[in-house]
């Protein structure tokens, strides 16, 4: 490509928009940081964080497998459970609750993502969707433990002693800045298999399940392993979020969460490294927003959801790649 | 193993699809480093046996033997990995990942399938294996393109250059030439004869005089039954084959 030519304003952007696609980690980094000071309040920041890290794990199996779950409330749930029941019922230190959180979330994955992947399309997002609303009931159930229907409350971790220094999670922009360590973590993690050959693999199951068996790939294992991590992503930002709350909604693990996750990754583009984190802040945003105006918010978004799905089909952020890069 | 063992062959291949069967107690050798056409009219159950030979299905009934090992059964990604590789009838490449990536993840898959950790731009021995395969089949100048752009013709070189990646010891092509330009099929037909000095390749084909110039032995299936094997001329000397496909050629 020549670069003699006047600068044209689209290709000025576009350099701009590959150079954030280079060090895409970076990049949410740097917004995320700036992020809590232009926000109303840090909780609507810490929220959209969690809920950006949940969309992008659920992401993996979406947009980068290509298998819609419906069941991903159950991976969030359950790290949020976990933690929950660690820090209330054991005792237990935050990080240790958080490991058990995660953990607990992989496993969740690893048994309903067998139980599931011998089936596609329609009838995964259906069978994902039964399992998680067993999960959903067996916590429901499980009062003592749970807490059913009321969720489980204290789940209160107040100060963290670093040794060379101490955080305060009862203050709002100390509580973000904590989660936004974690959520950094994972996203350079996310990256990192993204660029990996196990994410080229992932591609290629996508693109072509067929052709990916007969150049040798174990299709069905590759679908379990990256809905295996997508859970231990998911499990994380659960975690995350009963730590953010200080309780633990039984809502987490209802469908509607499910469905919710659905749309940040459509809303923000699904095929894309930032889109779903683009749609949790455009969700959150405009739920915030609305609220305040109507208790008729869930109207107003899904309209709003369905002009994106009619008129920007690649979302928030992959309608913004293909303008520039037009 | 003896030397004259063939390295891929059927033994009483049945395949039947609910009442109807398909393929009937067909038992056929393939020897090493030859190049084996099976023909026959519409219906004779040529698909059938490549599907069966490929891995896509195990048989109904009977064996399939590699290296004179029944594998029968095993499941589709083992055949590549054993040395069985295949190219689709219909074409069948990864549309939206490049040129290069569609033949790198086929190099890729028969050593690092779990690399969590690796970028994948660090594979360079995957990526010059790649770049060396597509020259092969001589598209080397299409390697930054999505696959989903090429012509109908340089997508089937494409996949034959994917099924070469697991360095295949036996390279099965299902009508490789179909729905090309005349000009199309020359190009892969020298492609063909290039890459069977190197393995044994076994097609099926519909144009009776490619088939004609290029097979070392072709194999003759009607109605799903076995009906004759032998080199070209021996075929067209054949009363039976004369009789299956003129004889339906008049009506």
């Amino acid at each position: 490509m020549s670069d003699t030519a006047e600068p044209r304003p689209k290709a000025y952007w576009s350099r701009i928009v590959d150079a954030i696609a280079r060090h895409r980690a970076l990049a949410v980094l740097v917004v995320l940081l700036i992020f809590p000071f232009v926000l109303p309040y840090e909780a609507l920041a810490s929220n959209i964080v969690i809920f950006g890290l949940f969309a992008l794990g659920f992401n993996l199996v979406f947009g980068y497998t290509g298998v819609l779950s419906f069941g991903h409330a159950a991976f969030f749930g359950v790290g949020a459970y976990g933690t929950g029941i660690a820090i209330v019922h054991l005792g237990l230190p935050w990080w240790v609750a958080m490991l058990i959180g995660v953990l607990a979330a992989g496993v969740t994955a690893m048994i309903m993502g067998a139980l599931a992947i011998r089936t596609r399309g329609i009838y995964f997002a259906m069978v994902t969707l039964a399992l998680a609303q067993c999960v959903y009931y067996i916590v429901y159930q499980m009062k003592g433990w749970s807490g059913g229907e009321n969720g489980l409350n204290g789940v209160i971790v107040g100060q963290i002693d670093l040794g060379f220094a101490s955080i305060d999670l009862l203050d709002p922009m100390q509580k973000y800045f904590f989660t936004l360590t974690f959520v950094a973590l994972a996203i350079f993690i996310f990256s990192r298999i993204l660029a990996s050959g196990f994410g080229a693999v992932l591609e290629a199951v996508r693109e072509n399940e067929d052709r990916a068996r007969a150049c040798g790939y174990d299709v069905r294992l590759t679908k379990w392993l990256a809905f295996v991590i997508s859970g231990l992503f998911c499990g994380l930002a659960g975690a995350l979020n009963a730590i953010h709350l200080s309780v633990v909604p039984i809502e987490i693990l209802h469908y509607h969460m499910s469905g919710q996750v659905v749309m940040m990754a459509l809303l923000g583009g699904m095929g894309t490294f930032f889109g779903p984190f683009a749609g949790a802040i455009v969700f959150l945003l405009l739920e915030d927003v609305v609220t305040t105006m109507t208790t008729h918010w869930q109207l107003i978004l899904g309209l709003v959801f369905m002009a994106c799905v009619l008129f920007f089909p690649r979302g928030v952020w992959g309608s913004v790649l293909q303008w520039v890069r037009r | 193993m003896s030397h004259d063992t063939p390295i891929l062959a059927v033994r009483g291949a049945t395949m039947r699809f609910g009442g109807f069967t398909a393929l009937s107690n067909v038992t056929a050798d393939f020897p090493v480093g030859e190049l084996t056409a099976i023909i026959g009219p519409n219906g004779a159950g040529k698909s059938t046996l490549f599907n069966i030979l490929s891995g896509a299905f195990p048989p109904t009934e009977g064996e399939v033997l590699f290296n004179g090992t029944n594998v029968a059964g095993k499941r589709q990604h083992h055949f590549a990995r054993m040395g069985i590789s295949k190219s689709f009838q219909i074409t069948n490449v990864f549309p939206e990942l490049s040129v290069q990536e569609n033949v790198r993840v086929a190099v890729q898959a028969m050593t690092r399938r779990f690399d969590l950790w690796t970028p994948r731009s660090r594979y360079r021995e995957m990526i010059d294996r790649a770049v060396e395969l597509l020259r092969v089949v001589g598209l080397e100048n299409h390697r930054g393109r999505l696959a989903s752009e090429l012509a109908h013709g340089e997508q089937r070189s494409l996949e034959i250059a994917m099924a070469m990646a697991c360095e295949p010891k036996v390279l099965l092509l299902d009508e490789p030439t179909a729905g090309m330009s005349p000009e199309e099929t020359v190009g892969v037909i020298d492609v063909i004869l290039t890459l069977a000095k190197s393995c044994t390749i076994i097609l099926v084909e519909h144009k009776m005089k490619l088939v004609m110039d290029i097979s070392d032995q072709i194999l003759v299936l009607h109605h799903g039954e076995f009906l004759a094997k032998g080199a070209p001329h021996e075929i067209r000397a054949n009363d039976e084959v004369k009789r299956v496909y003129l004889g339906e050629g008049r009506k």
